[in-house]
């Protein structure tokens, strides 16, 4: 088993922002180092002003996405954003800002949530994780 | 009969990986030697407690399957 993990997290819907969050939590646990490249919707999901409401289910499932949300809802599943705070409170997860997408979305280091550690280019993130099992959701 | 332990932490309710993570979080707390029961009915504990308890180098004392949930007894081992 490969002791890194890298997932580049393009999607800021909520189904798939849980799916990241719940895969990097496994990874956590077990003790891979796990590396989080946010773009696009992903990166855009972890602005302090986002991460804080509820997301929308993707689209592509339509009335079965809202049903499982209100599954989700009477389950009381913990959110996304809470069980990635705890894959990295638990493990060594390293979650890294597309600097292409913030200058893009004119998003600045201030506007994320203190999880993200750092503003990086893709190349950076290639290097960090070339030996690395690589995820994209 | 149930084996004692020092520590129970009931996790039922909580969905996968919750269980597991509310566990590592109480084998960190504790000391060497302690041990530690996590409740859980999230089918995904019954695979998911056992690989991070032998990952972690662990001792699985045993699993109950009760009702709905089963009673994973682990001690801390290093």
């Amino acid at each position: 088993m490969s002791q890194k993990m890298a997932l580049v997290l393009f999607s800021g819907t909520a189904d798939k922002l849980q799916a990241a969050a719940t895969m990097v939590s496994g990874a956590a646990a077990m003790g891979v180092e796990t590396h989080v490249f946010l773009t696009f919707w992903g990166l855009n999901a972890f602005r302090k002003d986002m991460a804080v409401e509820p997301l929308p289910m993707s689209a592509d499932y339509g009335a079965e996405g809202e049903m499982v949300a209100k599954l989700m809802h009477e389950k009381q599943v913990p959110s996304w954003f809470d069980v990635m705070q705890m894959a990295a409170d638990v493990g060594d997860v390293k979650v890294h800002a597309c600097a292409m997408t913030m200058n893009l979305l004119d998003i600045e280091r201030d506007d994320l949530v203190e999880m993200v550690e750092d503003v990086i280019g893709v190349a950076t993130f290639v290097g960090l994780t070339e030996d690395a099992n690589v995820l994209f959701i | 009969m149930s084996i004692a332990v020092d520590r129970e932490i009931d996790a039922r309710g909580s969905f996968c990986p919750g269980p597991l993570m509310e566990l590592i979080r109480a084998i960190r707390e504790g000391a060497v030697g302690d041990t530690m029961a996590v409740l859980s009915g999230d089918p995904g504990s019954r695979t998911d407690i056992p690989a991070w308890v032998q990952k972690a180098g662990h001792t699985l004392q045993g699993v109950e399957d009760l009702e709905d949930y089963s009673r994973f007894v682990v001690e801390k081992a290093r």
